[in-house]
């Protein structure tokens, strides 16, 4: 028999119970427009986190403190630590030592209430640093002027209002020159910075950031510091830059096994790798939820095939005795198998591409075409899969108990 | 039109083989205790051109016998020869293909495809005999008009009466030009103004050469042909010949 021949009375025995092709399709159309849909939240997703750690700039490095907290294995009992302080600032801005460090911030952040008249605002990374951390996070000014070293060298009460506490604080007025209470203290508003928009469920300007000294001075003490951001030279001083804060710092916290350092550095770029990673990850693990889905679309099809077949059964002995070998009959029932779900599939891409269009809880969906073609060709190979056993079984019928059939 | 049939065992020059060579068949359903045996030994031969009733009641095994001839089921024992083939020879694929090319099929319940026009159901042998779509048009719709349905080529199965149904089945039958139509109750679901048009159409058959075998138990059916054999209980009783196989079916007029 000729394809065309095959593909022909595939298409007549689908059309001859169109509304119940329909539906079986419909649950392919679902499984591979869930698939689509999926991964390109997945990777619209992974874009927002993207661009917030792009944001942050790539060439800065972030060193943390090292907590043993977990566990109490005596093997690996707690070192001596000795926490991040402006000392260690000073040691990693020595430009002799460091060549390609270009700046090092100090910064304390901790959540703190922001009062203004009857209004009050919580923020959860208050931040303590020096005019040097706008430049590392890529901060740009809004409103008014960010303050500088001056401020910081006399502790002036000042502070650099994010575009959303600005908001929930003064609405609409003008919050230049007001004074507001960031805990107890009175700060004075100088600065509103420029919005960057909501990246997804982040939202980047839910801050607020004040010298350290006036941090230090009226609110956390002079205690240990959270971080230290250092910017390298360039994108591709950050290796370098990262040895050079090592090695500072080992001598600082006097650390000759690495296995003891009582600190821990982060790049942007090697974060950038990890996340990229972990929404990947993310995204075969919606693929694979949504790839199940496919699966019972693929069950429908053998369900309807099979009733399909016990209904045709004596359409199927007129075939055969009018001269209709096995591979015939066979070919006839995978090709109907093969069109539902490739009609399936092509309605699903497009359904998937058109909620995809639609943009969910500030992530644009990306559609990835490898999720496209991937699921489509699934899908077909589902209708060969599942359909393959009804076909089979309908080649298989005898001719003469086959024309008996009532 | 018709298909060669080198691989014919028959030794003696110019003459054709028989069409149907039966030798001692027996068919046997179930086991033990319980079978039935619907043949018991049935021998006979059909010469090219002959027009045969097959008669008996119901139970006779004449249905069995149809099977059989038609390459739809297999004896139990005995030989079966269409043609020169020996069908116990040869595997399911092989006798699709002898059912295909050799054997034209008229069902009691017509057994056409629904849905589908009669010219696509007269076509349908083709299809599985590869036959270009071009030819098997021009084919199909001769068939039709050989029995007298020329305006009612694209008439679904549903929108025939009985008559017509079993007369495009007919024509579906002889579109291959096989060497044998088998014929069982072609007649049974119609009136008698319906069986006298699809007797019309299968005595035409016979005249343009085709050997018919007809599977009935009415009078007037066997009244068209030429040689009854009549069944009972799995055995022949009898072999009557009316009429010489080189002659004309004895209702045939050259007016119809």
């Amino acid at each position: 028999m000729r394809p065309m021949e095959v593909i022909r009375f595939a298409l007549r025995g689908l059309a001859a119970n169109r509304l119940r092709s329909l539906l079986t399709t419909l649950g392919i159309s679902i499984g591979v427009a869930a698939v689509i849909l999926l991964v390109a939240v997945g990777a619209g997703a992974g874009d927002v986190i993207q661009k917030s750690i792009r944001d942050l700039g790539t060439n800065a490095i972030s060193v943390l403190p090292r907590f043993f907290t977990i566990g109490i294995d005596p093997e690996n009992a707690p070192i001596q630590q000795r926490d991040l302080t402006l000392d260690d600032v000073d040691a990693l801005s020595d430009p002799r030592r460091a060549p390609d460090i270009l700046s090092v911030s100090p910064l304390v952040q901790f959540p703190v209430t922001l009062s203004y008249r009857d209004r009050s605002y919580t923020i959860q990374e208050f931040a303590g640093s020096t005019p040097s951390y706008f430049g590392v996070t890529n901060t740009e000014v809004g409103q008014g002027d960010l303050w500088t070293e001056a401020e910081v060298a006399t502790a002036r009460r000042v502070v650099a209002l994010g575009a959303t506490p600005a908001e929930e604080l003064f609405g609409t007025a003008d919050p230049i020159g007001k004074r507001i209470k960031i805990g107890p203290v009175p700060f004075t508003v100088v600065a509103v910075l420029e919005a960057r928009g909501s990246l997804g469920p982040v939202d980047a300007d839910d801050t607020a950031v004040a010298p350290i000294t006036a941090v230090q001075q009226g609110l956390s003490g002079y205690g240990p510091l959270t971080a230290i951001v250092v910017q390298a030279r360039d994108e591709e001083a950050v290796p370098f830059a990262e040895q050079q804060v090592v090695s500072i710092l080992d001598e600082q916290h006097d650390i000759d096994d690495p296995d003891d350092r009582d600190y821990q550095i982060f790049n942007q770029a090697s974060l950038l790798e990890a996340t990229g990673v972990a929404t990947t990850t993310i995204s075969i693990m919606l693929a694979a939820v949504a790839g199940i889905s496919l699966v019972v679309g693929g069950i429908g099809i053998m369900n309807i095939m099979l009733v399909s077949v016990t209904e045709r059964t004596r359409e199927i002995g007129i075939r055969k005795a009018v001269g209709a070998q096995r591979g015939a009959i066979l070919s006839q029932f995978l090709a109907e198998a093969i069109v539902l779900s490739m009609i399936g599939g092509t309605v699903g891409v497009a359904i998937g591409l058109l909620g995809a269009s639609i943009d969910v809880a500030g992530i644009d969906p990306r559609p990835v075409p490898a999720a496209i073609i991937g699921s489509f060709l699934v899908s077909v190979a589902i209708g060969l899969f599942f359909g393959s056993y009804p076909a089979a079984r309908a080649a298989s019928l005898r001719p003469i108990e086959a024309l008996r059939y009532e | 039109m018709s298909l060669p049939t080198a691989d014919s065992t028959l030794g003696s020059v110019g003459l054709p083989p028989p069409v149907i060579e039966v030798d001692g068949i027996h068919r046997t359903y179930g086991e033990g205790e319980t079978a039935v045996h619907a043949l018991r030994g049935v021998s006979f031969t059909v010469d090219v051109g002959d027009y045969v009733a097959i008669r008996g009641a119901s139970g006779s095994g004449k249905s069995t016998l149809m099977n059989i001839l038609g390459c739809l089921d297999a004896p139990t024992s005995g030989r079966y020869v269409l043609e020169g083939h020996d069908v116990s020879r040869l595997d399911d694929g092989q006798q699709a293909i002898l059912r295909n090319r050799r054997i034209g099929f008229v069902f009691q319940s017509f057994n056409l495809l629904r849905r589908t026009s009669a010219l696509a159901n007269v076509e349908l042998p083709m299809v599985y005999a590869r036959i270009p779509r071009k030819d098997r048009h021009r084919r199909a719709l001769a068939a039709l008009e050989l029995v007298g349905l020329s305006d009612r080529t694209h008439h679904l199965p549903n929108e025939l009466s009985g008559g017509q149904q079993q007369r495009v089945a007919v024509a579906r039958a002889l579109v291959t030009s096989p060497s044998l139509v088998l014929a069982d109750e072609p007649t049974g679901n119609l009136d008698s103004m319906s069986t006298e048009e699809v007797l019309v159409a299968l005595d035409h058959l016979n005249v343009v050469g085709r050997t018919i075998v007809v599977i009935t138990h009415e009078d007037q059916v066997v009244a068209h042909t030429k040689r009854t054999i009549e069944l009972l209980d799995g055995m022949i009783v009898s072999d009557r010949r009316t009429v010489a196989v080189g002659d004309r079916p004895p209702r045939w007029r050259a007016d119809s």
